[in-house]
């Protein structure tokens, strides 16, 4: 579905997430209204539990809201089937997470290759690809090492190139920084915002006020509502 | 729909082979499994095979075209109430004898059989006694040691000779040359004129373990008119179902029109052997099989804590965008890669078994049918398939956010 020019390319409207937890139920977001233009750089903050990894799943089709809509890119997703989120996921979304989350069989290079194998794009259009990602990434002398042959650094740049090795829409960066010590986690920073640089419209959801600040604009929720939606200068 | 094609199938197998070649164990274990069940498949049903060419065989070596008359009719045809003191007419030499009449009937061997104990000198024991003719030899294709078997001649002429089998030749004459000397069967004295060739057991009678005499001379040792059975070799064994009739028309003019006699062909024993050879061979293979389902329920239940021990990647794996349906394939992939080795596996094994069966005990030879290795192999690989849909499906319906976090 082309979206307009003007349409935003994240659209949350009135959309709240109900978890029942025994008898109770928690509201992880409450009627939360939001739009995220492309190429923005949006930072979310907030103490545990005040809904934003429930936000970040949402906006990644990982998860449905209870109420509201999501539109992505102009189209409405709450409806679409689970395999239809999935299609949408793998051509328009990237995640990032704080525990990486490669997979230990495999080496880097399959680890990136991954979504393009589960996109079904050929083997011969895959490995050009992979390897432009590789060396953009600065991996290539580490293609053929496995997650625990390579430091944290590596780890989360190779997570990095998976997430946008299908040239994504958005990248979603749950506490991308939480598991390295500052050099790489600044690294890491640096490699998201070249990314954003280059147009990629970048989520980062942090604890760290450091990283928080480096965004054009941060999002503060609370209580699973949006508290506080800040432009900032860098 | 021009949207995405999805996981291909070769990328599937890749993917699940990297997975079962990272867990060693578990890979093993499990291809074990498989190949014990495979293996049984195989070896079992090649065995059975191996029985069944055993006993066609035999049966086959002794002629095709041989039939056997049993006195007594062992079949009830109703309609007639039992007469009173329905022993079975004899069956004499006469009425053999009348048999060779038939341009269908070759020749013919008349048999008496009877336990006497057989002397030499001191030494003593009891044997099985056979009374028949010289037709006996050619219709049992019997070969001679030393010697030479029974005369022709006149039936009813009972000259007191003897033809001993070698195991009766050895125990009673040890290193003396048996051929030429007297012995003594019940209370005659016989001189024996040759000593069989070894041929073991020949339809349950081990022929080295008999004395043969003239008919006539057994029927007055055991002091008895009828015979045992007479054995018949029709001219062709395409004209045994008319030699039958024949033989059954002769005896009963004979027996005043009574059909007392039971003939059977060695053709029918066949067909009844094969038979049961048949499906006791099916039915140990199926008893096999069940151990392959042991083996698909193993598969089943290591595939099911594979995918508890893998949430985060299989939550990793939609995050990535994985449909549903590409995570069932993945671990499909990986049941059904499972199954194909313990296949390869079982076949191997059953083929060594086989092998070395073969070389252990040579008179027996033993091989796998086709569609048994076929079977076995497909039976295992959708064994695989049909228990990997399980635990596929439950890795595919994850939900991701908690495979994530590894709940």
């Amino acid at each position: 579905m082309p979206a307009g020019p003007d349409a935003a390319l994240v659209r949350l409207e009135s959309l709240s997430r109900d978890f029942r937890v025994g008898e109770e139920t928690v509201h992880a977001l409450d009627d939360v209204t939001l739009a995220v233009e492309r190429g923005e750089y949006v930072a979310v903050m907030g103490p545990s539990g005040s809904g934003k990894s429930t936000l970040l799943n949402i906006v990644g089709l990982l998860d449905r809201p209870t109420r509201g809509r999501y539109l992505l890119d102009g189209e409405d997703t709450t409806t679409l089937s689970d395999t239809r989120q999935a299609a949408v996921r793998s051509r328009k979304i990237g995640f990032v997470f704080q525990a990486f989350h490669l997979i230990p069989r495999l080496t880097a290079r399959e680890n990136i290759e991954l979504p393009l194998m589960l996109a079904g794009i050929e083997p011969g259009e895959r490995r050009p690809r992979v390897e432009e990602t590789l060396e953009s990434f600065g991996l290539a002398d580490r293609a053929r090492h496995r997650p625990d042959q390579l430091s944290g650094g590596q780890r989360q740049r190779v997570a990095i190139a998976r997430a946008t090795i299908t040239r994504p829409e958005v990248v979603l960066a749950d506490e991308p920084t939480g598991n390295l010590d500052s050099v790489s986690g600044a690294e890491v920073i640096a490699t998201l915002e070249r990314l954003n640089a280059d147009g990629m419209t970048l989520v980062v959801v942090t604890h760290d006020a450091d990283i928080g600040k480096r965004a054009r604009r941060l999002l503060r929720f609370h209580d699973g509502r949006l508290a506080a939606d800040e432009a900032q200068q860098r | 729909m021009s949207g995405p094609r999805g996981l291909a199938f070769e990328d599937a197998v890749r993917y699940a082979g990297r997975s079962i070649g990272s867990a060693r164990g578990r890979t093993a274990l499990m291809t074990l499994a498989m190949a014990i069940g495979v293996a049984a498949v195989i070896a079992l049903t090649a065995l059975g095979q191996g029985a069944r060419n055993y006993v066609l065989g035999e049966f086959l070596s002794l002629g095709g075209n041989i039939l056997t008359v049993f006195p007594g009719r062992n079949e009830t045809t109703g309609g007639r109430p039992p007469t009173t003191g329905a022993t079975p007419r004899p069956l004499t030499l006469d009425d053999a004898l009348a048999l060779t009449r038939s341009g269908l009937v070759r020749r013919v061997a008349p048999i008496v059989v009877g336990q006497a104990p057989v002397s030499f000198g001191n030494r003593s024991r009891d044997v099985t006694v056979l009374g028949s003719t010289a037709a006996f030899k050619v219709i049992r294709h019997i070969d001679m040691q030393r010697g030479r078997f029974l005369p022709g001649g006149d039936p009813y002429a009972a000259p007191a000779v003897a033809v001993l089998g070698t195991n009766v030749a050895r125990e009673l004459f040890g290193t003396t040359a048996p051929v030429g000397q007297l012995l003594r069967i019940g209370d005659r004295r016989f001189r024996i004129i040759g000593v069989m060739a070894s041929k073991g057991q020949s339809l349950g009678v081990d022929m080295d373990d008999v004395a043969v005499v003239p008919v006539a001379a057994a029927q007055a040792l055991f002091n008895t008119e009828s015979l045992f059975r007479v054995i018949v070799e029709a001219q062709a064994r395409e004209s045994i179902p008319s030699a039958k009739r024949t033989v059954e028309a002769i005896i009963a003019a004979r027996h005043e029109g009574e059909n007392d006699v039971t003939v059977i062909s060695l053709d029918a024993l066949l067909d009844t052997f094969d038979r049961i050879l048949s499906i006791l061979t099916l039915g140990v293979a199926g008893i096999a099989a069940i151990s392959l389902a042991v083996a698909g329920l193993l598969i089943m239940n290591v595939m099911l804590v594979s995918v508890s021990q893998r949430t985060r990647e299989i939550g990793l794996l939609k995050a990535l965008g994985a449909t549903p349906r590409a995570i069932a394939r993945l671990f499909l992939a990986e049941a059904t890669l499972l199954s194909c080795l313990g296949a390869a596996a079982g076949v191997a094994v059953a083929w060594a078994g086989i092998t070395v069966f073969n070389a252990l005990v040579p008179g027996f030879p033993v091989a796998a049918p086709p569609w048994a290795i076929v079977a076995g192999a497909g039976i295992a690989v959708a064994t695989g398939l049909a228990f990997g849909v399980l635990p596929a499906r439950r890795a595919a319906r994850l939900d991701a956010v908690a495979a994530l976090a590894g709940r």
